[in-house]
């Protein structure tokens, strides 16, 4: 069994002056604290990745400057699915008794630290070095490629992803740590600058700084235990160019494997933390893993569906998309989240029952996925 | 290469010519260059000039580019192919372009490097 035992995140948005390291330490001093536990007891550490100060050792580093001698430590790689396959590997690693408390940190000060420009050509490198970036494709090129496929096949809409955006939105109101607290509209997403047609400005995530962190354990530390039921990845390509079909992709792999992992099922689910790059990816994604019909996502988000109240609510602190993505702590936050709403300490955004909570993961161009199941037990 | 197959030069380094791969013990095609075939392991796939024909898989046309070199051409359409030989590729296109058109490539310069791009095809 493991259970994550505690949690922490940062505001995000600017944090002038605080460095990757700075921001890390923060989450993981809260994620700490919150478990019930000292620095001390913690004997594992895995970390993502900076873009803004790039090591080849950053768990080590990490690990010196909070001062902490873990007997395991290591950094993970995945893109956007980093922090939920940090959380696999925890999981397993406490469950095999490699270690008691594993600390898993992420955060960047992506928005300050370096220039819009140099973020979106840092991340376009995920294309292929010959193939594709010689033609000046950027990170919303490749969802604007999936994207025209996918509104090709299913009948989806500019105004149907739209509303996505306007979902996250309404969701990061009400969190006083969001990068956003201005309501949008439809018409508002739909007249955003254009950035790589059909996503505008509105459906793509933010750049910005922030940290998350959490303690994965082989026991509960509090009274209300939030078990990890069972996860599981899969890696379909890297490149879009070699991208199966998109009846083949890899959520409904990884998915499916956890549910076999953890023996739950999406009719048990009452609560989504679902990775949310571009609107296009939530839209996807909430059908690959059968949280919607093909092509039907759109309309259970004007329907209310995944709204706070209701039945399925969906990135209640305002994802990716406006809670704001710094990184590998971009997607982290959507745990960080879901353990708020599942030991009821979401305060405004307090759901009915989060009981059980389903997880998932995206790096690359839906490349590599992680699909987790949690799960509330007292 | 490893093997008796000589590389055949290609957009990747200048040249005007689509190169592709073709496995001479599982026929599997692919794209991206390599030393061995990878559905089979088999090494030295066979080098193919593609004929630059095909039909357009998706679009994105780029409004916002990441470096001086690029923004001077937005906005540009980047697309997937599907060719006539039976592999995808990424490439420019014209921006006007829409999933299911048949399209022929032609070269062009695009930041300092010459770019595959594509058209409808005459009829």
């Amino acid at each position: 069994m493991s259970f994550i035992t505690g949690v922490g995140l940062t505001a995000y948005g600017r944090h002038e002056g605080s460095s990757s390291l700075d921001l890390m330490s923060k989450a993981a001093e809260l994620a700490v604290s919150d478990a019930g536990l000292k620095r001390g007891e913690i004997d594992g550490v895995l970390c993502g990745y900076s873009t803004v100060s790039p090591h080849i050792m950053l768990a080590t580093v990490f690990a010196e400057h909070f001062g902490i001698r873990p007997s395991y430590a290591h950094a993970v790689q995945v893109g956007g699915a980093t922090g939920l396959a940090m959380t696999m590997l925890a999981h397993h690693l406490v469950e095999a008794g490699v270690a008691r408390h594993v600390l898993v940190v992420g955060g960047e000060n992506r928005a300050t630290g370096q220039s819009r420009d140099a973020s979106i050509q840092a991340l376009a490198q995920v294309g292929h070095p010959d193939y594709e970036v010689p033609l000046g494709p950027t990170i919303p090129a490749y969802y604007g490629l999936v994207a025209t496929r996918y509104m090709h096949e299913y009948g989806v809409t500019q105004e149907d992803l739209a509303e996505f955006a306007v979902l996250m939105r309404s969701h990061a109101l009400t969190h006083p740590g969001a990068q956003f607290h201005d309501p949008i509209t439809v018409a508002d997403v739909m007249t955003s600058k254009p950035v790589a047609l059909p996503l505008k400005l509105l459906d793509c995530c933010p750049v910005s700084d922030g940290g998350a962190a959490f303690v994965v354990s082989r026991e509960r530390t509090g009274e209300t235990g939030v078990r990890i039921a069972g996860c599981a990845q899969a890696h379909t390509h890297q490149h879009v160019t070699a991208a199966p079909a998109l009846s083949e992709l890899g959520a409904e792999i990884s998915v499916a494997k956890a549910k076999a992992a953890s023996g739950v099922s999406i009719s048990d689910v009452r609560y989504a933390a679902v990775y949310d790059s571009f609107t296009i990816t939530l839209a996807m994604l909430l059908e690959d893993l059968g949280l919607a019909g093909r092509g039907e996502a759109a309309a259970r988000v004007r329907s209310g569906h995944f709204g706070r109240d209701g039945a399925m609510p969906l990135n209640t602190h305002g994802g990716l998309l406006s809670y704001g993505h710094c990184g590998v702590g971009g997607a982290m936050a959507h745990l960080v989240e879901t353990h708020l709403q599942m030991t009821g300490r979401a305060g405004n955004r307090q759901v009915r029952d989060a009981s059980v909570a389903l997880l998932h993961g995206d790096g690359g161009v839906l490349s590599s996925h992680v699909s987790m199941f949690l799960e509330r037990v007292r | 290469m490893s093997g008796n197959e000589q590389a055949l030069a290609d957009w990747t380094s200048g040249t005007d010519s689509i190169v592709y791969q073709s496995c001479g013990a599982c026929g599997t095609l692919q794209y991206f260059r390599r030393s061995f075939c990878a559905a089979c392991g088999t090494p030295d796939p066979a080098e193919k000039r593609a004929s630059g024909e095909g039909t357009v898989y998706a679009t994105s046309l780029v409004c916002r580019a990441a470096t001086p070199e690029t923004r001077a051409h937005v906005p540009y359409n980047i697309v997937l192919v599907d060719t006539v030989e039976g592999f995808r590729m990424m490439a420019h296109g014209d921006n006007d372009l829409s999933i299911g058109d048949k399209v022929t490539a032609r070269f062009a310069r695009f930041a300092g490097h010459l770019v595959p791009h594509f058209s409808r095809t005459e009829a």
